[in-house]
């Protein structure tokens, strides 16, 4: 990391400080451009707490006597005289499939990775190359082929059909390969003297080392499956695998209910972005490094 | 000289390696190769065939038709070609307008927020990220509700005295938009345009609806790129700017002589980056009108799904889909080729295209 060995006073600006006047207005700039990339945000939440008739005809005002929590009512339980979204059945399929894609990601790409660093065996550049030319094929271009592809294994609709093609990513692997190259070989060496077999190394020696990097790839594999939205509008279609992002989709494209009924959608995408967000501001570190993997050292 | 014993030993450690190496890479292999190799080789001869999607396209029975799904893209007059023409239309201005926009907002923030003096540049660059790490599906149902007709957006274009459009059900074309203030009116459709779609239709611009997309895909992308390019930026060597500072620089000669020169190859990076992704624009067209109104936001991924998924017909679907994948291709292999041509960093594109992607998610 490069801030860590700044000398003193690197935190100086090279050039002095703006004028004043010049100051002022950069700073007026900034606000206005993060107030931009906020409003979206706060309108959104403001909205959620609104009925129907209230929304659009005040979309810009605060809710009115504190605001109304029928929207979040009718996504987490019944509420009286309305239709429900089962909201439930998708936030509860979100996370099952979420859960097994991190753990198989983190798992399955950190073997593949070890694999492609440290163990020398035949195919090894092959299947590098390999890796590469996956992650240049686009998902958007995959949609057919993987109903095609699933419907002929008879997984077509089923949860085994969401989540085995999810298991495994190229770029995780890569980030993996990655970092498993800057371990130094010394280490494993001396736990091979000691008697251990690969196996041992990669699991009670490499892979304690490698918290970080783990770290990384949970977090981007979460926020990944979390948030995929192609996989399942084409490997589901009966509304029991409906998941946040394709539940929230159908739900919005005009898929179910009538009327507008912002106020509930506004909600059910704020919920659905919530366990995302509170990761990222946990974790902020790791969303960076993921952003950066290519720019920068990582 | 080696003794027979320790060669056979390390011949049989080798085999050990070889035999852990493939079954580390074993779930990798098997994954990868059923649900993308596969799949990929099963659609390549869907693409061939006349297939609703009801029989086994592989028995014996399926309606072999050559190269007519493709025929019927580019060659064929018909309903086929006009709406792949208009989503290449809609597309070639999406991507023509968010890649410029995005890069120039991401360079601008990355600059503003790499400031050493300013205060709160943690926040503030927090701030710019998070659009880029929230679901497309949950920003769309927000863009959604701002731009309705009497939406928060026309409010407050309404607070300056602006009377904003009916921006999601409006399809036409800002070109023609404009030149309608001057007395310039669009011509009727004629024919002579390439694929079968007349040249006042090629230039209409995108549609208003569309300009919602661009404005949104600029809103959430821009944040990724400016960490990236704040990456850059820090990794610009102190002594070079204090060098230039002794010089006697001013501001303007450090930003344009300095700094935006050791950013050539980062720039490069995000542009190739932003016209990669920009063509597989999917995810909003889906939730935001399915290519509604008039078309003219359909774009050849989303069409290439309802060609399947909407019509039966898997066969134009999945060749729509080639030709969209030997585009990106052909954009990946450029990326790649430059990237390396540049600085001798051949692994740089992929990589962080695939993080970038995946950020902006």
């Amino acid at each position: 990391m490069r801030h860590a060995d700044r000398e003193p006073g690197a935190d100086e600006p090279v050039l002095g400080r703006f004028p004043r006047p010049l100051r002022v207005l950069g700073y007026t700039a900034l606000l206005g451009f993060a107030l931009l990339y906020l409003l979206p945000f706060l309108l959104q939440l403001a909205n959620s707490f609104k009925t129907d008739p209230d929304a659009t005809a005040n979309p810009m005002a605060l809710p009115p006597d504190g605001g109304t929590l029928t929207s979040y009512r009718r996504l987490f339980g019944p509420a009286e005289g309305v239709e429900n979204i089962p909201f439930l059945r998708w936030l509860g399929n979100s996370m099952l499939v979420t859960a097994l894609v991190t753990a198989g990601r983190v798992l399955f790409d950190s073997m593949a990775g070890y694999a492609l660093a440290r163990i020398r065996f035949p195919g090894r550049r092959l299947l590098f190359a390999f890796v590469l030319a996956v992650m240049a094929v686009p998902g958007v271009v995959l949609l057919i082929p993987k109903f095609l592809v699933l419907k002929s294994f008879g997984m077509f609709d089923t949860y085994s059909g969401m989540i085995l093609p999810l298991l495994v990513d190229a770029a995780g692997i890569f980030i993996m390969k990655q970092f498993f190259e800057s371990v130094p070989r010394e280490i494993e060496e001396a736990a091979r003297i000691d008697g251990a077999g690969t196996f041992r190394i990669f699991w009670s020696v490499v892979l304690p080392m490698s918290r970080p990097s783990l770290i990384t790839l949970t977090v981007l594999s979460f926020q990944g499956s979390w948030n995929e939205f192609t996989h399942f509008l084409v490997s589901t279609q009966s509304s029991e695998h409906d998941t946040l992002t394709t539940g929230l989709g159908h739900f919005v494209s005009g898929g179910l209910g009538s009327g507008t009924q912002y106020p509930l959608k506004l909600a059910a995408a704020l919920v659905s972005t919530l366990p995302v967000a509170v990761l990222f501001f946990c974790f902020q570190r790791h969303f960076v490094r993921g952003a950066n993997s290519g720019s920068s050292k990582g | 000289m080696p003794s027979e014993s320790t060669v056979g030993a390390k011949r049989r450690r080798g085999l050990r390696e070889g035999a852990w190496g493939w079954l580390f890479a074993g779930p990798m292999v098997l994954v990868l190769g059923l649900f993308l190799v596969l799949p990929i080789a099963m659609a390549l001869w869907v693409s061939l065939l006349h297939w609703d999607g009801q029989s086994n396209p592989f028995s014996g029975h399926a309606d072999f038709v050559g190269l007519d799904n493709y025929r019927r893209l580019f060659a064929e007059d018909g309903l086929d070609r006009t709406l792949f023409a208009v989503s290449m239309r809609n597309t070639l201005y999406y991507v023509l307008l968010t890649v410029p926009l995005q890069t120039v907002l991401a360079l601008f923030l990355a600059v503003l927020v790499n400031q050493r003096m300013l205060r709160g540049r943690g926040v503030l660059r927090t701030v710019f990220y998070f659009p880029s790490i929230t679901s497309s599906i949950a920003i769309s149902t927000v863009f959604l509700f701002l731009f309705q007709g009497s939406g928060a957006v026309n409010r407050m274009l309404g607070w300056v005295g602006v009377k904003g459009p009916n921006w999601f059900a409006d399809p036409r074309g800002v070109v023609w938009l404009v030149l309608g203030r001057f007395g310039v009116d669009q011509p009727a459709p004629t024919a002579g345009g390439p694929l079968g779609l007349s040249w006042s239709e090629w230039f209409a611009g995108p549609s208003v609806a569309m300009c919602t997309l661009i404005l949104m895909a600029v809103w959430t992308t821009s944040g990724t790129f400016m960490l990236i390019f704040l990456a850059a930026l820090q990794d610009i060597p102190r002594e070079l700017e204090e060098a230039a500072a002794l010089d006697g620089v001013n501001r303007r000669q450090l930003l344009c002589n300095v700094t935006l020169p050791a950013l050539r190859p980062v720039l490069f990076l995000v542009l190739t980056l932003g016209l990669i992704s920009t063509w597989q624009v999917f995810d909003q067209v889906y939730v935001m009108g399915k290519g509604a109104p008039g078309n003219t936001t359909l774009t050849p991924a989303y069409l290439s799904y309802s060609a399947g998924f909407d019509n039966a017909d898997y066969g134009q679907g999945a060749a729509i889909a080639f030709v969209l994948l030997g585009l990106i291709l052909l954009l990946t292999t450029l990326q790649r080729w430059v990237l390396r041509e540049r600085g001798g960093r051949p692994r740089r594109g992929p990589r962080s295209l695939k993080g970038a992607r995946r950020a902006a998610r």
